[in-house]
Formats: structure tokens, C-alpha cells, sequence
């Protein structure tokens, strides 16, 4: 039945499989790069000569890396601001789709409406910032937590995704004398372990990322994430970090490749989860774009 | 803002009367009847409630300063009304033209170079026969999506460092430079998009994709009687099935032009880049915040927003209008 492909359209074959290792090329090259600065000899990384693959072999800038006690401090802050963040703001998204996904409950339509106006309509930067100042969250780990709780976009997901649950399950679980609480904790929670992954991968990514409230309200260097490190290093240059963590002798021979394995440092958790859970992502994306 | 607020006061009566047929001749007994019924909906939802309207609602409040010579001791209700005297500031400002020129800019070269590219690689994409090389090109091209924006403009800046960034290496190869790309306003917007398109393309794809899995495969058939070829189906076929999808996307991206990622901005622009990489956004981060100017800075902000929401409101009403799809 299948015809053998003209000229024209194994060119064109040709082409996108060209194209597509362009692409694929283009993607990585960044990464590869880095990781070849990173465990290359700091020898041939002063002198410039690695430009794909790694020259020589050696650890010890991720040897100065860990050794430094401000990444260490920094580090844990990002991994305390991602689990905990992502905990309010799973739990709170829940407690935010499940009233509105029934459709018994009489202020359903008020109440998304309600949500979806801040989706377009915002205090904007200054008035966000006085107010965490008045409540006397600036400079504290709640800065960080509480005014990213929840997200009105992932309400409105878990929501559509929450609407799917069949309705003779709630009909029994009444009849069985259930509380709408315990409704939504035993019935509805265990059925929707798809859509608590997308929503726990979507938070923990953001939160792991976040740099930017971080920056508005947190000044103490001991409550900051590892991003506002990275800025300092990577973007502002700033040679007091470098002189922390290169001593004074060896300076000069890592200063240059201790940034290149603080940004490996700092993607190797993504980077090392990335692969197996990419499909929850893609998934995620899906049940996002449906329409109601 | 005040649009709005109006609006959800209308919305509410009118949703409660196809409710009560009977007319009920006190809301508020009825409300309270209501709320009774519900009360656990109510419980489970008040964390969130809660949460919308002291971090949501209140700054929307907190707007007011805007039109106020706002001291931060006077609070909000004690500060002098001024009226629109910060926004006039600002429009009579040197910094206006300029900003205002970078922001359009910056997400409208964003939007014509960076909005084809998640469409012409689905469509490539749709072209692979081979299945595990398209699943791997596609896991490939969705990572630096994943990647913060701390790293990329990190590694941005390390690449092109004139001492000993790859980019000025592989320049120098050639005879060429160094250049210090990221101090030389010509440069910024390029580098800003290019690495826009980098981070976003393969992940912006996903839904052309889904969309495209959605196009019925006996339209294919038929076009093959018909003697299409592969040009042929994508463009008689393939390009219209995913159509509603590209203009719903372009509206939404067209609605948000003045809403460009300012966070990248502040960590790749620095003041000999200004020019053409200062937007109001990143204004009104060095005013308000650092500086302290708040009232001032609050109207800078509240003109963009208010852009922002006319510009969506334009969008939709004209997406309506030319194909029948629109948002709402």
C-alpha cells in the first residue's frame, strides 16, 4: 500500500532530521559545556581550551564548593523554602478546588470569580511589599512562604481534575455519615494522587527557582536560598564570595571554575529528577489546557 | 480595578436570582441560610479565602497611594491625596519615552521571533517517524524550561565574559572581538529573546503537539487521496486543525505585551545597558523599592497594569470578532 518516497520528500526528511539534531545540539551544548568547565583541570581551564569535552580530570572546585559554609547555609534554606513551600501550597490548593469543584456548594461561581480577578488584577510590587513589611513578615522565613501560598491557575486545574471524581462516591461516603472534610481527606485526596504529583513537580520547581521574593524581603544573608548566592557569583561578581571560597593561594587557579560547578551544584537536583518525571510535567500541561 | 469591583457586584445578585424562584423576600435570611447549608465548604475554604484577601485584595487597596504623597508613618488613610500628580510625574518624565519604547519592544521582539518557534518545531516534530528519537528530542528540548532564570542569565553572563567566555573564544577563532556583550545596548534585546526562544520553545510545543494528536486522522486519509503530500497535509490540514489553538495562544501572548519577565531583566540588565533593557517594571523595583519612592513608584505600576488589562480586554474582543474563539 505505502509508496516509496519521492526525492522530494526524502529531502525533505533530510532536512528536519538535520534541523532536529541542530536543535538537539544547541539544547545541551550549555550544559555539556558546563559540566566539562566543571571537571575539567583547572590548568586547561585558565588557559581556555576547553570549548566541548573535559580536559583532564579533577573535583576539588566542588571540593571548595561544599567546603564553603555559606552554600551549605544556602542550601539548606532552598531545600527548607521548597519542601515546606510546596507543602502550603498543595495543601492549600486542595482546600481551594475541592469547595469549588461541587456543585452543591451555593457561592461556587462568587467565589472563582473572586480568584480569577487576581489573575488580571494585581497590587502590583509596591503595595505587595508595604504589606509584608506591616505585617511583619519582612526579613522573615514567612515572607517566602505565605504570599505565594497557593496559585489561582493550579486552583482552577485541580478544580476541572476534581470534577471527574464520579458522584455517586460522594453520595455513599454521606450516606455513610461523612463530613465534607473527611470526604475530600478519604475519598477525594487518594483518587487524585495524578494531579497532587503535577501540582507537588509544578510548586517544587518554582519554589527551587524562586529568587525574587527572596530578594525583595529577605536581607539576612542566613535566611537567604542559594539563588540569591548564585546572583552574587555568577551575576554581580562579587570577589568577596570568590576570596571566601578560593583561599588566598589557589585563588586565581579556581576562580574561574568554582562557577561553573556552583551552577552544577545548583541544577543537579532538577537535572537528576528530571528525566523520570518529565511525563508528570507534560501531563500536567495537558489537564491545564483543557477547557471547561 | 474599580471596573472590576463593580462587575462583581453586579455578578452576584444576578447569580443568586434564577435560585429563587419563589422571590425570597430577604437576601440576606436566605444568605445566611445558605451559609448554614455550606458551612464545611466554607470551612475548607477559608484558609484560601483568607489568603486572597489579605495578599490579593488588600494590595489592590494599597493602590490608593498611588494617587497619595504617601509617608509611610502616615499610613495609607493619613497620607495627602495629590490626585494624578505621580502619574503626570512620570509621563513627563525624561525615563517615560524610554521605558515605555523598551517594554513594547522587548516583548514584541519576544512575541514575533519567539512565538513561530514552538510551531514550526511541533510541525517538525509531527514529521518524525521514528518514535524514540522523537520522544527523545522532545524530553531534550523541554529541560531548560526547568532551569531558573538565576542559572540561565548566570550562565549567560559567564558565557559571554570578555576575559573567558566561551562565546568570546569561539569569536576569537575568527578574528573577532572581545566583545562584552552584556554592557553594549545593542545587545540586550538580542540576547534577552535568543535566550527566551532557548529556555521556552520546546516546552511552548507541548500544547501544538496536543493539539495536533487531536486532528482527526481520516482528514489525513483524505488528503492523501487527493493526492496531498506531506506539504500539502500540513498546510490543508495539519495548520488548520491547530489554528484555534495559535490564535488563542497569540491572543494571550498579545494581551500580555506589556507584562515582560521583568525578573529576567533585573538580572541581566546593569546601568551601562539601561538604553534599551530598562522597562517599567524594573523602574518601578529601582524607585520603589531601593529607593523608596513609594507612591510614585505604585502609579508607575498601576499605568502598566492598567495597559496590561485594556490590551487583554483588546485582544479577546477583536479575537472574537475576526475567528469566533476567544477566552471568554
Amino acid at each position: 500500500m505505502r509508496a516509496r518516497k519521492s526525492v522530494g520528500e526524502r529531502i525533505g526528511d533530510g532536512i528536519i532530521y538535520a534541523v532536529m539534531w541542530v536543535v538537539v545540539a544547541v539544547t545541551l551544548y550549555p550544559f555539556l559545556y558546563v559540566v566539562s568547565m566543571s571537571i575539567s583541570d583547572p590548568v586547561y581551564v585558565i588557559q581556555k581550551t576547553i570549548w566541548l569535552l573535559p580536559k583532564g580530570f579533577s573535583l576539588k572546585a566542588y571540593e571548595k564548593v561544599f567546603e564553603n559554609p555559606d552554600v551549605w547555609t544556602a542550601y539548606l534554606n532552598t531545600i527548607f523554602y521548597t519542601v515546606a513551600g510546596t507543602a502550603i501550597n498543595v495543601v492549600m490548593t486542595m482546600l481551594g478546588a475541592y469547595p469549588l469543584s461541587r456543585k452543591s456548594f451555593f457561592a461556587r461561581k462568587q467565589v472563582m470569580i473572586f480568584i480569577v480577578i487576581t489573575m488580571f488584577f494585581s497590587g502590583g510590587l509596591i503595595p505587595m511589599f508595604l504589606l509584608v513589611q506591616n505585617l511583619g513578615l519582612y526579613n522573615t522565613r514567612w515572607a517566602i512562604l505565605l504570599p505565594g501560598a497557593v496559585s489561582a491557575f493550579l486552583i482552577i486545574v485541580t478544580r476541572t481534575f476534581f470534577q471527574s471524581i464520579p458522584e455517586h462516591l460522594h453520595e455513599s461516603a454521606k450516606l455513610d455519615g461523612a463530613g465534607e472534610f473527611s470526604i475530600l481527606w478519604r475519598i477525594v485526596a487518594p483518587l487524585s494522587m495524578p494531579i497532587i504529583a503535577v501540582l507537588t513537580l509544578f510548586y517544587a520547581v518554582g519554589q527551587w527557582n524562586s529568587f525574587f521574593p527572596a530578594l525583595l524581603y529577605l536581607p539576612d544573608v542566613r535566611l537567604q536560598p542559594l539563588s540569591l548566592y548564585l546572583i552574587k557569583v555568577l551575576i554581580q561578581n562579587s570577589t568577596t564570595m570568590m576570596e571566601d571560597m578560593a583561599n588566598q593561594s589557589d585563588r586565581s587557579m579556581y576562580v574561574v571554575q568554582l562557577k561553573y560547578s556552583l551552577i552544577i551544584v545548583a541544577i543537579l537536583p532538577i537535572l537528576a529528577v528530571y528525566p523520570f518525571l518529565q511525563k508528570y510535567f507534560v501531563k500536567g500541561v495537558m489537564i491545564g489546557s483543557l477547557k471547561e | 480595578m474599580g471596573v472590576m469591583n463593580i462587575r462583581t457586584e453586579v455578578k452576584q445578585p444576578e447569580a443568586s436570582i434564577p435560585g429563587s424562584a419563589h422571590r425570597h423576600p430577604n437576601l440576606f435570611l436566605r444568605f445566611a441560610k445558605n451559609v448554614r447549608k455550606d458551612i464545611q465548604f466554607i470551612l475548607i475554604l477559608l484558609p484560601v479565602l483568607i489568603y486572597y484577601i489579605i495578599f490579593h485584595y488588600v494590595p489592590m487597596y494599597g493602590l490608593l497611594i498611588a494617587f497619595k504623597d504617601f509617608q509611610p508613618m502616615k499610613g495609607i488613610l493619613g497620607s495627602e491625596w495629590i490626585g494624578f500628580q505621580n502619574f503626570s510625574e512620570f509621563f513627563d518624565s525624561i525615563y517615560f519615552w524610554r521605558l515605555l519604547r523598551n517594554t513594547v519592544l522587548l516583548s514584541l521582539y519576544s512575541l514575533i521571533w519567539g512565538f513561530p518557534v514552538p510551531i514550526i518545531f511541533a510541525l517538525m516534530l509531527n514529521e518524525l517517524k521514528e518514535r524514540f528519537f522523537k520522544k527523545a528530542v522532545q524530553t531534550i528540548s523541554y529541560l531548560p524550561h526547568f532551569i531558573s532564570l538565576v542559572v540561565v542569565v548566570g550562565m549567560i553572563v559567564t558565557f559571554t565574559s570578555p576575559l573567558d567566555g566561551v562565546i568570546n573564544i569561539f569569536l576569537g577563532w575568527f578574528g573577532i572581538g572581545p566583545i562584552n556583550f552584556l554592557s553594549e545596548p545593542g545587545w540586550f534585546r538580542t540576547i534577552y529573546v535568543s535566550s527566551g526562544i532557548w529556555q521556552s520553545f520546546g516546552w511552548g510545543s507541548i500544547i501544538y503537539l496536543a493539539a495536533i494528536a487531536g486532528i482527526n486522522p481520516q482528514l489525513y486519509e483524505a488528503a492523501e487521496m487527493d493526492g496531498a503530500r506531506r506539504w500539502g497535509k500540513i498546510r490543508h490540514v495539519t495548520l488548520p486543525g491547530i489554528m484555534p489553538t495559535i490564535i488563542i495562544l497569540f491572543i494571550l501572548n498579545f494581551g500580555q505585551l506589556m507584562d515582560v519577565g521583568f525578573e529576567k531583566v533585573l538580572l541581566l540588565y546593569n546601568p551601562a545597558t539601561y538604553e534599551t533593557g530598562d522597562i517599567i517594571g524594573t523602574f518601578v523595583y529601582r524607585r520603589g523599592v531601593l529607593n523608596a519612592e513609594y507612591g510614585y513608584a505604585a502609579a508607575v505600576g498601576l499605568f502598566n497594569n492598567a495597559i496590561n488589562v485594556c490590551l487583554l480586554l483588546t485582544a479577546n474582543y477583536l479575537s472574537r470578532k475576526v475567528s469566533e474563539t476567544s477566552l471568554w
